[in-house]
């Protein structure tokens, strides 16, 4: 997840900057511009890496968007002749499909309620170690960070256990303060719960530092004049801190969510998307569909809805902030 | 304010305690002897200690394979995409040539893209070129990636350009300056990039458990799934499992922390 999530920002803060150099570039194009016939060195340098996008990226795309027209099954796999084009058929199928709307409702359960959870605990976890107060920071950071970097399968297979209804730490825990043991994964209501907060520990140390980044941006003088005025400690959160991290806020919600969309690894090893599929996700469904029945047009076209929901949220997200600003 | 100094710290080494208690967990149970992680109250320190699950893991189960697997494709996708990356975004910072900005724009804006849709027609691909259950599998999607592209592209921007016209003055030719100049100035971001794509390649889990079928070729992350499907009911094996495939990508990261958080800062903090 981690590259992924530091992508997006810089795409809209580059655009500019590099418009601005090409613009700067054209003008002084006969004064200095040392490089401007080597553009077969250029082309040299690029080739590796856009031949490798263009082969293994673009067009496997542009191969799932023409198989999701198609009903590429086992005998397809076998042989090409036994494919046919069948239009819409496959997006059509997706919205009368029971099982794809369990998926959706599962997954929509997962990023709204892991997406706010996580960024609260993180902005939480930033502003503790943003504080002049704390020691050893460096060391606390460490130990928050921990679950990112560490395998999700390995960790999920721990997590498993600590949800174990017998012999589980967690309902040990939970006894000291008499709740009764809750089956976490065996139980269709908890089940997505368990998930949720698996994932939200597993997560939230990576938007911490960004929040820390984005703390740290804040000018000391705005808390210092907010003092002077007689400003609260709630007050101070509400009108300098909130407002001042809202791109960054903007940001982190954008990648977890994109993140978070494609919820697979954590049910898969735990649940197996039950019980009662109740822990089904879209990505997971795809997969199954795809690799397991082997149902290869229509998974290709739950992979287009898939992309069109996060394409729909984050669009929804920047619009969002459009407003905020 | 001493006291709520001390009630801070006080939260802070809790909420620490409790972030890092699976892992506490983990390792205490993988040291124990089959059954006895299966208790009620759960035990947190193994009466005798035993390495008993890890000899199992590594004789009978051959995860010693797996192992391999996963360190040696995890290398290998990060050399290859290194090299492949920092060469397209040298181009991309340092020259001028036709076509530049829609090609770039092209590639950042299919960064949304989730790489989910892909998959089956590579897995298509791959599987007509034979490639299936190999290591080219791992490699052939990670060969060049666009945020590491994008990454260096944006960090060789900061470098002077009249540092390699003196260059181009002294004779040197476009490979040596990238190899002889940029490649040393940009040592930081390669390092970052290095890391990123390390674990992101050892931690990755639905790509190899489509592109590998055979368990001789398993990485660590797909076999220790696997593991879990037939030994569920042996928790300590299980988790000693899941310590050999943590402890490699942890230690990585305990080395070279400066450069991944600063990674993860540089990509949030302008703007």
């Amino acid at each position: 997840m981690a590259p992924e999530q530091v992508r997006s920002r810089k795409y809209t803060v580059d655009k500019k900057k590099h418009e601005a150099k090409e613009k700067a570039g054209s003008r002084d194009l006969h004064s200095k511009a040392p490089f401007s016939v080597k553009i077969p060195a250029a082309y040299l340098f690029l080739a590796p890496a856009m031949l490798a996008i263009a082969v293994f990226f673009f067009i496997p795309v542009a191969a799932a968007f023409i198989i999701s027209f198609t009903d590429f099954d086992i005998y397809a796999l076998s042989s090409f002749s036994n494919l046919r084009f069948i239009a819409l058929k496959n997006y059509l199928r997706i919205f009368n499909d029971p099982l794809f709307y369990r998926a959706l409702k599962n997954t929509f359960y997962f990023v709204i309620g892991a997406g706010p959870l996580s960024i609260a605990v993180s902005l939480g976890a930033a502003m503790l170690l943003n504080s002049p107060m704390v020691r050893l920071k460096g060391l606390f950071r460490l130990f928050y960070f921990i679950p990112v970097v560490t395998t999700l399968v390995a960790v999920a297979v721990v997590w498993r256990f600590i949800y174990h209804p017998r012999f589980g730490i967690l309902n040990y825990l939970l006894g000291f303060l008499s709740v009764n043991p809750i089956d976490w994964l065996g139980d269709p209501d908890w089940a997505m719960p368990a998930i949720i907060l698996m994932a939200v520990w597993k997560n939230f140390g990576y938007n911490m530092i960004i929040f820390i980044a984005g703390l740290q941006n804040i000018p000391e003088y705005l808390y210092e004049a907010a003092v002077l005025e007689g400003a609260g400690w709630w007050h101070r959160f509400k009108s300098i801190t909130l407002p001042m991290l809202a791109p960054t806020t903007i940001f982190v919600g954008i990648i977890t969510m994109i993140g978070y969309f494609q919820l697979f690894a954590e049910p898969y090893v735990m649940t197996q998307g039950g019980p009662l599929n109740r822990t089904l996700s879209i990505v997971q469904y795809m997969y199954e569909e795809g690799f397991r029945w082997w149902n290869m047009g229509y998974s290709a076209a739950l992979a287009f809805v898939l992309f069109f929901i996060i394409f729909a949220a984050a669009l929804l997200q920047l619009r969002f902030q459009k407003d905020v600003e | 304010m001493p006291a709520k100094k001390t009630i801070l710290h006080l939260f802070l080494v809790i909420t620490s305690l409790l972030t890092v208690m699976p892992f506490i967990w983990m390792i205490s149970a993988s040291l124990m002897a089959d059954g006895h992680a299966s208790v009620y109250p759960p035990r947190f320190i193994p009466d005798t200690f035993t390495t008993v699950q890890y000899e199992s893991l590594f004789s009978r189960l051959s995860v010693a394979q797996n192992l391999f697997n996963s360190i040696f494709v995890s290398l290998l996708v990060t050399g290859v995409s290194l090299i492949f990356n920092s060469m397209a975004g040298y181009a991309f910072a340092k020259y001028r040539f036709r076509g530049k900005n829609k090609l770039f724009n092209l590639l950042l804006s299919s960064m949304i893209i989730p790489s989910q849709v892909t998959m089956l027609p590579l897995f298509l691909m791959l599987k007509y070129m034979g490639l299936i259950n190999t290591y080219m599998a791992i490699l052939i999607p990670g060969m060049a990636n666009i945020f590491g592209i994008f990454l260096i592209r944006q960090y060789a921007l900061s470098i002077p350009d009249s540092l390699i016209e003196s260059a181009r003055i002294d004779g040197a030719g476009d490979f040596q300056i990238y190899s002889r100049i940029i490649l040393p100035l940009a040592k930081p971001v390669l390092v970052t990039l290095t890391i990123f794509t390390f674990m992101g390649t050892w931690n990755d889990f639905l790509w190899p458990l489509i592109a590998l079928t055979d368990s001789s070729m398993y990485t660590l992350p797909v076999a220790l799934s696997s593991l879990m499907r037939e030994h569920s009911k042996d928790p300590e094996l299980m988790m000693a499992g899941s310590v050999i495939t943590i402890i490699p990508v942890l230690a990585v990261f305990l080395a070279l922390q400066k450069h991944y958080i600063k990674g993860i800062m540089s990509g949030s903090i302008k703007g």
